[in-house]
C-alpha cells in the first residue's frame, strides 16, 4: 500500500496535467456525493417571479423558465449523471472482461460465439442501438444504464480478449502452469492483473463516453424525466431559449457535462501511468 | 596522397536526451575504414556500435545529438553536412542493411518497386530501364525467378530472401561503402552463412568497403579484415583480426573472446577472465544447503519418448458462417514433430539441436506437458505421462519432477511479481507450502543457490538485469527439486559474457543437485558444453544422435555437416592457414 | 487479380452474419416491449379490434420462430409496418428522409477528414512543436464535446449574436423551393438544376450542422492519423527508406502515409458509427428533417414500428459502410486475406 502511495506521488509529480485531472475528479466526486447539501436552492423549487433571470450574485448561473436556480440544478445533477455512467461502466467492465478474458485465454467455440456476439453489437451505430434498447425496454433510468452497458460491452470484450490471447502462452503463464497452477488460477492471478492497465484506460475513456451517451439520450427525451435535474435534459430545456438569447440555461449544464467528460479523458492517461508497473521505479 | 582514411570517425561523442536526463551514448569514438577493407565493429548490446553507424550517415533520431568529433567520408565532412547532401549520399555512396529484414522493408510495396525507388532517386535508371535493372539486381543477389519475385511483398518471402532484397536495394547504386548492422540476427544459422557469403562475394567484386556491426565474434573473425571492439560507448581495442584473437590487449576483449564458446572451449575457459560487473553484483553461487540426491548406482532410464507426433491445423481459407463450427472442409495439418523416439538416463544431459521450425521447442513443450501430443507416448520415471491431458497434469505429483527454464528471461517473469513471489510460486502451489516464514527461508536458500543477492529479491523484473532475471527463472525452476529440467534456449537472449556465467551456474547445479537436463538450442557449441549426448532435429524428425563431440567434430549426416559448418567461429591459426593457402 | 476478386467475394460473404445478427437483434427489440407488443404497435388510440388485427399481422399469436420468419419475410418485402404518427409505411417515411441525413453526415465526415488528416500528419512530423500541442488539445477536447451542446452554441454565436448563419430550421430557407429530386442531396440536385441561389442557400444551412458533426469526428481521426504516422515514421522500413536517401516526400507519402492510412481506414468505419449516432442529436438541434428527427418524433409519440425501423436502417447502413471499407482494404492492402 505504501508502495502504491509512493508511486501515486511519483506519477503526480511527473505530470501536472494528471494532477489537474485528479483534482477535478475529486471536485466532481465531491459534488456527486454532497451536491444536495451544497446547493444553495432547492433544485426543483419554482419561482414565477424569477423566471429567465441572467446570472447574478444571488443566482450565479441565472434562473430557468420556471425560476429554478440553474446553479443548484447543475450541482445536484452531478450525482445522477455520474451514477448512470459509473453503474453502466461497472456492468460492462465486469461482464465484458470476464467474457473477453475467457474467450482470449481458452479460444475455441466460446471464443467464436463471444466474438460474433460482440461483432453483432458493433454492427449497430451504438447510440442508435441504445435508443432502440431504451425504446424497447421502456423509458426509465435503469434502462438507460442497461443500454449504455450493452453498447460498451464490445470494447471491453475486445480489449480483454486480445490482451488475454497475447498472454495465453507468455513465458510467465507457462511458468505458472509448471508451478502447478490451474487454468482458472492462472487467469485470475497471472493474466487478469496484467491486462488491467489497458482496461483502466478503457474504463476512464469509457466513463466520459458513457456520460455523454446518457446525456445524449436524455437530451432527446429518453430516460430521465423532467423535472429531475440532469445535464442533458437541462441543455435540452435551454435549447429553446438559445435563439432568443437566454444562453445561460444551456451553457452551464453543457459546460459541466463537458468538464466531467474532459476530466475522465485526461484521467485515462494518468491512470495508465499509475497502474503500469513498468514505469514504477 | 592525402592520408585521410576513406571513412574516418574522429573522437565522436553522442548524447541522448531521455526522461532521466542526458545519456552519453558515445564517448570520443575513433575508427576508420580503408578502401576495400572489411571492418568489424563488435561489442555487446548497448555498447554503441549501431549509434556510431547511424551518426556517421546522419540517421540518428531526434533525441540524439553528436556533441563532439567529426566524421569524414572520402575527405568530405559528414557531421555538419546539410540533410539534402546527406540524402544524396545515402544509398548512392554509402548504403546500409539492417537486422530483422522483413520489418525493414515496406510491407505494402512490391520489393521490385522498392529497388526501383532507390534507382530512380539516385538517377541510376530511367523509368524505362528501372524495371529491368531491379530484376537484374534481384538476379544478382541470387533470387530465383526474379521476374516473379519483383512483384512479391515482403510477407510472401522468407527472412533470408528479405535480407537478399535488402542487399539488392543497398547495392543497387554501386555504393562505395556498405554498413551492415547485425545483418543476420534473427536468421537461421545456415541462412546466416549464405547471407554473409553473398555479402562478401558482392562487395569483393566491387572492391567495396564494408563495416560489419555484430555481437558475434565468430562471425567477425570469419568475415572481417580488422576489428574494433566497443564497450559502453568507447572503443577499447582496434586491431587486425588475427592479432586481436592471437593476442588481445584489453581485458574486455580478453573476456569477450574467452566467453564466446568455440568448438574446443571448456566451461571453465568461458569465464577465465573474471567479469567485474557480474561478480560485483552477484553473490557467488553456493550449493551447500540443499540435501544432495542420493546417486543411484546403476544408470536407470529416466525418460523415454516413443513415436511422438504433433500436428497443427493449417488455417483454412474458408469462411465459416456458423461460429460454432469450422467449415466442413478437410483440415490440413502441419506436422511439427513427426514421429520421434529417444530415451535418456537419470543424471544424463541431452542436447536438442536444430534450426527454427525443426520441432525442438514443440518437443520440449510436450515433454514438460505444456502441450498435448497428437500421438505417441512419453514415459517419465516409469510412468506414462501422456495419458493425462496437459490441463490435468498440473495436479499430478509428476508435475514437480519436470520443470523448465524459458528462452526469454524477461518474458518468463510476471511483471507484477517480485523476484521473491516468482520463486515462491511453485513452492506454494506444488509443494503446498503455506507458512510465510518457511517460504521465505526456502526462497532465500534458492537465491543463494543461484547466486542471486538477497537484496534483489524484492525487486520487480524491470528492475533486474538480464543475467539476474535468468537467475530468478532458474531458481524458480529448481525450487521443487525436479528430476528433469528442460532448458529452452536459456541463454539466447543474453549477452555472451552473461551467457558464460549462466552456463557455468547451470553446470554446477546439475552436478550438485543431480538433475538431468534437456538443453534445447540452435547453437551446437553451447550445447556441447553442458550435454554429453546430442540429438539433431530437422523438419520434425531426428536426423542424427551421438555424443556431443562426435556430432560436432565428425557429423555423419549432410544436414548436420552444413549446420556445423555454418556456425561461425574463430580459430586464429586455421584462419591464417586459410589465408596462406589462398595466396 | 482473380484472387483479389475471390477475396472481395469472401468479404461480401462475411457480411452476411452481421446482417443476420442485426436482423435478430432488431427482431428481439420489437418483441422486448414490456406488456403486450400488440398494444404498443397499435398505438394509444387503438380499440380492441385493431389491436387484434395488429396481433395477427405481427403473428404475435404464434411461436417465436414463426414470428421471426414472418418478420424476415416482411423485411424482404420492404415492409417495416406503418408509422402511427403519419399513417405512412415506415420504409417510405425513412427513404424520403434518408438523403437529408446522409448529405449532412457525409459533408460532416468530409470536413473532418480534410482537417484532421493534415493536422495529424503535421503533428506526427513535428513532434513537440506547437502544432503537435494544438493537435493534442483538440483531440482531447474534441472527444469531450457533447455534439448537441456545440451545435447550440454555434447557433448562439453565428445566428443570434453575429447573424451570419441562417435560422437553424431545416435544409433550406423558406424562401426557396427544394430542387427537383435526383439524388435527394439538395446541394447536388440544385447544381444539377443549375440553380445557383438554391445551392448557396442549402450550403448555408448545411455549414453549421456539418461543422458540428465534423468537430466531433475530428478528434478520433486526428488521433489515429497522428498515432499511425508516428508509428510508421519510427518503423524499420522508413529507416531503410531514409538510409537509401529517398526524397522526403517519397518517405512521407509512399512509405509512411500509405502504411498509416490502412488502419486509419478501419477507424473511419468506427467514426462513421459515432457520426450516425451524433447525427440524431444534431438533427434535433438544427431541426434537420432527416431520419434522426423522425426517430425522435416517433419516440415521443411511442411510435415503435417507426423507431425499430429506424434502428434497423441505421444498422444496415453501417454494415454497408463497413463492407465498403473492407472491400477497399482488400483491394489496397496486399496482406489482407492472409492473416485473418
Amino acid at each position: 500500500m505504501t508502495r502504491f502511495l509512493k508511486h501515486f506521488r511519483y506519477v503526480m509529480g511527473e505530470n501536472p496535467v494528471t494532477v489537474f485531472a485528479f483534482s477535478l475528479f475529486t471536485v466532481i466526486l465531491f459534488m456527486g456525493i454532497f451536491g444536495h447539501w451544497i446547493a444553495p436552492y432547492d433544485p426543483l423549487a419554482t419561482n414565477t417571479a424569477m423566471t429567465l433571470k441572467p446570472p447574478s450574485w444571488s443566482h450565479p448561473f441565472g434562473t430557468d423558465h420556471l425560476g429554478r436556480d440553474v446553479f443548484s440544478r447543475v450541482i445536484v445533477a452531478t450525482r445522477l449523471d455520474l451514477g448512470i455512467a459509473v453503474s453502466a461502466v461497472a456492468l460492462s467492465f465486469l461482464i465484458g472482461s470476464a467474457l473477453g478474458c475467457s474467450a482470449g485465454f481458452w479460444g475455441g467455440w466460446p471464443d467464436r460465439i463471444i466474438g460474433r456476439f460482440s461483432d453483432t453489437i458493433m454492427a449497430f451505430p451504438l447510440f442508435v442501438l441504445a435508443m432502440g434498447i431504451v425504446a424497447a425496454m421502456g423509458n426509465s433510468v435503469e434502462n438507460i444504464i442497461y443500454a449504455t452497458a450493452i453498447i460498451n460491452l464490445p470494447f471491453y470484450i475486445r480489449v480483454s480478449r486480445t490482451e488475454a490471447s497475447v498472454r495465453r502462452n507468455a513465458g510467465y503463464v507457462n511458468a505458472a502452469r509448471l508451478s502447478g497452477c490451474t487454468d482458472g488460477r492462472i487467469l485470475a492471478t497471472q493474466v487478469f492483473p496484467n491486462i488491467l492497465p489497458p482496461m483502466m484506460i478503457q474504463i476512464s475513456l469509457n466513463m466520459g463516453w458513457a456520460i455523454l451517451n446518457a446525456a445524449g439520450l436524455s437530451f432527446i427525451g429518453l430516460g430521465v424525466r423532467p423535472p429531475d435535474a440532469e445535464w442533458g435534459i437541462m441543455v435540452a430545456e435551454g435549447a429553446t431559449y438559445i435563439v432568443s438569447g437566454e444562453w445561460w440555461l444551456a451553457l452551464f449544464p453543457g459546460a459541466a457535462l463537458m468538464t466531467a467528460v474532459f476530466c475522465f479523458n485526461l484521467l485515462g492517461d494518468g491512470l495508465r501511468d499509475l497502474v503500469d508497473p513498468l514505469r514504477r521505479t | 596522397m592525402d592520408k585521410t582514411p576513406f571513412l574516418n570517425v574522429d573522437e565522436l561523442s553522442v548524447e541522448f536526451r531521455t526522461r532521466n536526463g542526458i545519456v552519453q551514448a558515445l564517448e570520443k569514438v575513433s575508427l576508420h575504414v580503408e578502401k576495400g577493407e572489411v571492418l568489424g565493429v563488435v561489442g555487446e548490446s548497448g555498447s554503441g556500435k549501431s549509434v556510431t553507424a547511424y551518426t556517421a550517415i546522419g540517421l540518428l533520431d531526434a533525441a540524439g545529438e553528436a556533441s563532439h568529433g567529426t566524421v569524414t567520408f572520402d575527405g568530405m565532412p559528414l557531421t555538419d553536412a546539410r540533410e539534402a547532401d546527406l540524402r544524396d549520399l545515402r544509398g548512392r555512396e554509402i548504403s546500409m542493411i539492417f537486422q530483422n529484414p522483413r520489418a525493414a522493408l515496406n510491407p505494402i510495396r512490391p520489393v521490385g518497386k522498392q529497388i526501383e525507388d532507390v534507382l530512380l532517386r539516385h538517377v541510376q535508371a530511367t523509368r524505362q530501364t528501372a524495371r529491368d535493372k531491379a530484376v537484374a539486381m534481384l538476379k544478382k543477389v541470387k533470387i530465383v525467378e526474379p521476374e516473379q519475385r519483383y512483384w512479391s511483398y515482403p510477407f510472401e518471402l522468407s527472412g533470408g530472401m528479405c535480407q537478399r532484397v535488402m542487399i539488392a536495394i543497398a547495392l543497387a547504386c554501386d555504393p562505395r561503402l556498405l554498413i551492415a548492422d547485425e545483418p543476420t540476427t534473427g536468421l537461421d544459422v545456415t541462412t546466416q552463412k549464405a547471407t554473409m557469403d553473398l555479402i562478401r562475394e558482392l562487395t569483393r567484386e566491387q572492391n567495396m568497403s564494408v563495416v560489419l556491426i555484430t555481437h558475434d565474434l565468430g562471425m567477425a573473425a570469419a568475415y572481417c579484415d580488422r576489428l574494433v571492439v566497443m564497450q559502453k560507448g568507447r572503443v577499447v581495442e582496434s586491431a587486425p583480426v588475427n592479432d586481436l584473437f592471437a593476442a588481445p590487449q584489453h581485458p574486455y576483449t580478453k573476456k569477450l573472446i574467452a566467453a564466446s564458446p568455440g568448438p574446443n572451449s571448456t566451461l571453465e575457459e568461458l569465464t577465465a577472465v573474471p567479469d567485474e560487473m557480474e561478480t560485483a553484483n552477484m553473490a557467488q553461487p553456493n550449493v551447500a544447503p540443499l540435501p544432495k540426491r542420493p546417486k543411484t548406482a546403476e544408470p536407470e532410464k529416466l525418460l523415454e519418448v516413443i513415436d511422438l507426433v504433433k500436428e497443427f491445423p493449417i488455417k483454412s481459407d474458408n469462411v465459416s458462417l456458423l461460429p460454432w463450427r469450422n467449415n466442413g472442409q478437410e483440415e490440413q495439418a502441419f506436422r511439427a514433430v513427426d514421429g520421434i523416439s529417444f530415451s535418456m538416463m537419470r543424471g544424463e544431459s541431452l542436447g536438442l539441436v536444430g534450426e527454427s521450425g525443426c520441432g525442438k521447442s514443440t518437443t520440449s513443450n510436450i515433454i514438460t506437458r505444456l502441450m498435448d501430443p497428437t500421438s505417441g507416448d512419453v514415459i517419465f520415471d516409469h510412468r506414462n505421462i501422456t495419458t493425462h491431458s496437459a490441463a490435468k497434469f498440473a495436479r499430478l505429483p509428476e508435475r514437480m519432477k519436470i520443470q523448465m527454464v524459458f528462452q526469454d528471461p524477461t518474458e518468463s517473469l510476471n511483471p507484477r511479481y517480485s523476484a521473491r513471489q516468482s520463486i515462491a510460486q511453485p513452492l506454494r502451489h506444488l509443494k503446498g507450502l503455506r507458512n510465510r516464514k518457511e517460504i521465505a527461508t526456502k526462497v532465500d536458500a534458492l537465491a543463494e543457490l543461484v547466486g542471486l543477492p538477497g537484496n534483489l529479491l524484492d525487486r520487480f523484473p524491470h528492475q533486474l538485469s538480464g543475467g539476474q532475471k535468468a537467475r530468478v527463472g532458474i531458481a524458480r525452476s529448481i525450487a521443487v527439486d525436479p528430476l528433469l529440467l528442460v532448458l529452452d534456449e536459456p541463454t539466447s537472449a543474453l549477452d555472451v559474457s552473461v551467457q558464460a556465467v549462466v552456463l557455468q551456474l547451470l553446470d554446477q547445479l546439475k552436478r550438485d543437485l543431480g538433475m538431468s537436463y534437456i538443453f534445447v538450442s540452435h547453437d551446437l557449441n553451447v550445447v556441447r558444453l553442458l550435454c554429453e549426448r546430442v540429438i539433431v532435429m530437422n523438419r520434425g524428425k531426428i536426423i542424427e544422435t551421438g555424443t556431443a563431440d562426435e556430432v560436432l567434430n565428425n557429423p555423419e549426416e549432410a544436414y548436420t555437416k552444413t549446420l556445423v559448418e555454418a556456425i561461425p567461429h574463430f580459430e586464429p591459426r586455421t584462419e591464417i592457414e586459410r589465408q596462406v593457402s589462398a595466396l | 487479380m482473380r484472387t483479389k476478386l475471390h477475396q472481395v467475394g469472401r468479404r461480401l460473404l462475411q457480411a452476411l452474419p452481421s446482417v443476420f445478427g442485426v436482423v435478430v437483434i432488431s427482431f428481439a427489440l420489437t418483441r422486448a416491449l414490456p406488456g403486450d407488443p400488440a398494444i404498443y404497435f397499435a398505438g394509444a388510440m387503438a380499440d380492441k379490434e385493431s389491436i387484434e388485427q395488429v396481433r395477427i399481422a405481427l403473428g404475435l399469436d404464434r411461436s417465436w420462430l414463426e414470428q421471426f420468419f414472418i418478420y424476415v419475410g416482411n423485411l424482404f418485402k420492404g415492409d417495416m409496418g406503418l408509422s402511427l404518427s403519419t399513417g405512412q409505411p415506415v420504409l417510405q417515411e425513412l427513404l424520403t428522409r434518408l438523403p437529408a441525413s446522409l448529405e449532412l453526415t457525409f459533408i460532416g465526415l468530409g470536413l473532418a477528414v480534410l482537417l484532421a488528416v493534415p493536422l495529424g500528419i503535421l503533428a506526427a512530423t513535428h513532434p513537440g512543436s506547437w502544432i503537435d500541442h494544438v493537435c493534442r488539445v483538440l483531440v482531447t477536447a474534441g472527444v469531450s464535446l457533447p455534439t448537441f451542446f456545440t451545435g447550440l452554441f454555434l447557433i448562439y454565436i453565428f445566428y443570434y449574436l453575429l447573424g451570419w448563419a441562417p435560422s437553424p430550421l431545416g435544409r433550406l430557407d423558406i424562401l426557396y423551393l427544394s430542387p427537383p429530386t435526383v439524388t435527394g442531396f439538395y446541394t447536388i440536385d440544385s447544381l444539377l438544376a443549375r440553380d445557383g441561389e438554391t445551392f448557396i442557400s442549402s450550403l448555408k444551412q448545411l455549414i453549421l450542422p456539418a461543422f458540428t458533426l465534423g468537430l466531433f469526428a475530428l478528434a478520433p481521426i486526428a488521433r489515429m492519423t497522428r498515432g499511425g504516422m508516428l508509428g510508421a515514421l519510427s518503423s524499420d522500413y522508413v529507416r531503410t527508406a531514409r538510409a537509401n536517401g529517398l526524397a522526403r516526400a517519397t518517405v512521407l507519402l509512399t512509405y509512411a502515409f500509405r502504411n498509416a492510412a490502412l488502419p486509419l481506414l478501419t477507424t473511419l468505419g468506427m467514426v462513421f458509427s459515432f457520426l450516425l449516432g451524433a447525427n440524431v442529436l444534431v438533427e434535433k438541434v438544427f431541426s434537420w428533417p432527416g431520419i434522426g428527427s423522425f426517430a425522435i418524433e416517433a419516440l415521443v409519440a411511442s411510435d415503435y414500428a417507426a423507431v425499430q425501423g429506424f434502428v434497423l436502417t441505421m444498422a444496415l447502413l453501417f454494415v454497408v459502410v463497413n463492407l465498403t471499407i473492407d472491400v477497399i482494404l482488400t483491394l489496397t492492402d496486399p496482406r489482407v486475406g492472409l492473416d485473418d
